[in-house]
């Protein structure tokens, strides 16, 4: 067999990507390592010198009821405003790809709140919502429903904060729906058609087996971001009333950051991290029965 | 078996009552989207009118909709409560220095994988889908650490430096268009005696502009946005974003946090915030689209 030394080919290569492959290696490799030993010691940034735990912070946290208190949360989040999102979005880019007139200003309009900055977003729904002041009560007060304190209680705040992400991601998710209704073939849907099949039935028969990478790729990439959320809670309710807010990564946070404990609060990370790989695994087992790449 | 008259209509696909249902359809399709665009609208207008209220009309009830004096004031006021000006020069010096080395430094990158067959490549090219997907969390705090020995705690090199080694996500959105331009454009040029730089500089960066575009307008968003990074990197307040500003705006004149209730500054600054964003949008709304399709959801 020919041994191939390194040629002029691989030294240039290496030569363009050099940024990228020392950047990983700083900023992305070194700290994952990093990451992972100090989730088996008791480091804090604040006291000198570390020692070693072992397992003990993941045995801690397994107790910890903030820890199980914050995944509850997350995942009544994320069961909240990942399918509405989805299937609101989808909707919505059914609607505006149809031959309809004036559709750059739908477009426009329904894209228009994911440029808002999150914080802003956060303020903007902070006095929409507010309990006594606010549009939303005094609308839902028209209708004669007397309507409940929103961030300010309990039941109320992560629907609150799921209403204030739908509305201000909605639109990069429609952005995308469109673009995966661009390579639906026209064709198909107007033969379809032709045969006499109704919209509904050009939908399920059609379109939706063609969009189904897409709608894939848009859930699996939707719950790890919406895993991550952090800025909405942390802004709008600070985790609050009584932590019924209180998101995986704002408790990872405060443990980092106003605890301190830097080895606990990586031990959560990982524990972030193999859950999200655990999620995606399934769910890609689970697209060979759904997803459709036939046709695309 | 049709008649040989009626083939014409059929291929339409015309049948009694089609028409009709077919108008339906598309009034439901525009009521739909009028409300769905009107309900969506709600709050910024919201925002909107609440930054034109005095105090009184703002915590009156039941609350209205529209005041009947325009408070502008509420603008100056922003300016007047926190150095308003210095967030908004200090937002502008981070995304553009960062957005700077995200979309030159992505290119070459990009360029690097796209047009030369070097060993591991296939790896490395997993390597850098991988760090797309994963959670940025479990890498925080060891990255705190690294800046925090080097120095960079409260300045904005870290929120600057590592986009200079290159994004992840941008480098496989303009990887996958590197792919689509065919190498006859690379071989002309090697044959007149271009090295790799000068075709990757002079004859493909000019061809690959939308997918530039594409980069810039989600770098512009994603920096321009931020939040948490800023939170946990700049400390003194001369230093803060505009991110920063905001959130300053809202710890301290919201009814409820007990001071000083003022919603209709922070829905000023709220606005002001977000302006920079909206027109960015509407001067390069076109390749928002192409953007995503480029991104190879497609493939």
């Amino acid at each position: 067999m020919l041994r191939r030394g390194l040629q002029r080919e691989d030294v240039q290569g290496y030569l363009f990507i050099s940024p990228w492959l020392i950047g990983v290696l700083v900023f992305f490799i070194g700290p994952m390592v990093a990451s992972l030993v100090l989730s088996f010691t008791d480091y804090s940034i604040i006291a000198p010198g570390l020692s070693f735990l072992g397992i003990e912070n993941y045995y801690e946290i397994a107790f910890d009821p903030l820890f199980w208190k914050s995944l509850a949360v997350t995942a009544y989040y994320l069961a909240l405003d990942v399918p509405l999102g989805q299937v609101g979005s989808l909707a919505l880019a059914l609607l505006i790809h149809r031959q309809i007139r004036f559709k750059s200003f739908f477009r426009t309009v329904l894209y228009l709140p994911s440029v808002t900055p999150i914080v802003a977003a956060a303020s903007i729904w902070l006095w929409f919502l507010q309990p006594r002041f606010g549009l939303m009560n005094g609308a839902l007060a028209l209708f004669g429903i007397d309507g409940p304190a929103w961030l300010a209680s309990r039941e109320w705040a992560v629907p609150g904060l799921a209403l204030v992400t739908l509305w201000g991601i909605g639109g990069a998710r429609m952005i995308i729906y469109l673009a995966g209704l661009q390579g639906v073939p026209e064709e198909l849907r107007e033969a379809a058609r032709i045969d006499g099949a109704g919209v509904w039935r050009v939908f399920i028969a059609v379109t939706l087996p063609h969009l189904t990478p897409t709608i894939f790729f848009n859930v699996i990439i939707d719950i790890i971001g919406s895993f991550q959320q952090f800025s909405v809670a942390y802004i709008a309710t600070d985790g609050g009333p009584d932590n019924s807010t209180l998101f995986y990564v704002l408790y990872l946070y405060r443990n980092a950051f106003n605890y301190f404990r830097m080895g606990y609060a990586s031990a959560l990370a990982w524990i972030m991290l193999l859950l999200l790989l655990a999620f995606t695994l399934i769910q890609f087992r689970g697209a060979r029965r759904w997803v459709y790449y036939g046709g695309a | 078996m049709a008649a040989p008259e009626s083939l014409p209509a059929l291929s339409r696909g015309y049948r009694p009552g089609r028409r009709l249902a077919q108008d339906l359809g598309l009034a439901f399709t525009y009521l739909s989207l009028i409300i769905a665009s009107v309900v969506l609208f709600l709050p910024m207008l919201w925002a909107i009118t609440g930054s034109l209220k005095s105090s009184g009309v703002l915590y009156s009830y039941p609350p209205q909709l529209f005041p009947r004096e325009w408070e502008w004031v509420n603008y100056l006021e922003v300016f007047r409560i926190v150095p308003f000006l210095l967030f908004a020069r200090n937002s502008v010096i981070i995304t553009v220095a960062a957005l700077a080395g995200q979309v030159l430094i992505s290119a070459l990158v990009a360029y690097g994988f796209a047009r030369f067959r070097f060993k591991g490549r296939n790896a490395l090219f997993v390597l850098l889908l991988s760090t797309m997907m994963l959670p940025q969390q479990v890498i925080l705090i060891p990255q705190y650490l690294l800046y925090a020995q080097l120095r960079w705690i409260d300045t904005y090199l870290p929120l600057i430096v590592p986009f200079w080694f290159g994004h992840a996500f941008s480098v496989f959105l303009l990887r996958q268009f590197f792919m689509t331009i065919p190498r006859d454009f690379d071989d002309a040029a090697r044959i007149d005696g271009a090295n790799p730089w000068i075709v990757f500089w002079r004859i493909l960066m000019p061809l690959i502009q939308p997918a530039l575009i594409a980069v810039g307008i989600l770098g512009f968003r994603s920096h321009w946005n931020s939040f948490i990074d800023p939170l946990i990197y700049l400390n003194s307040t001369a230093k803060y974003t505009l991110q920063l500003g905001l959130s300053y705006i809202k710890s301290n004149y919201l009814i409820d946090s007990g001071g000083d209730p003022h919603e209709n500054w922070l829905m000023a600054a709220s606005i002001m915030v977000t302006i920079p964003t909206i027109v960015m949008f509407f001067v390069l709304q076109r390749h928002i689209v192409r953007g995503v399709v480029l991104s190879g959801l497609k493939q």
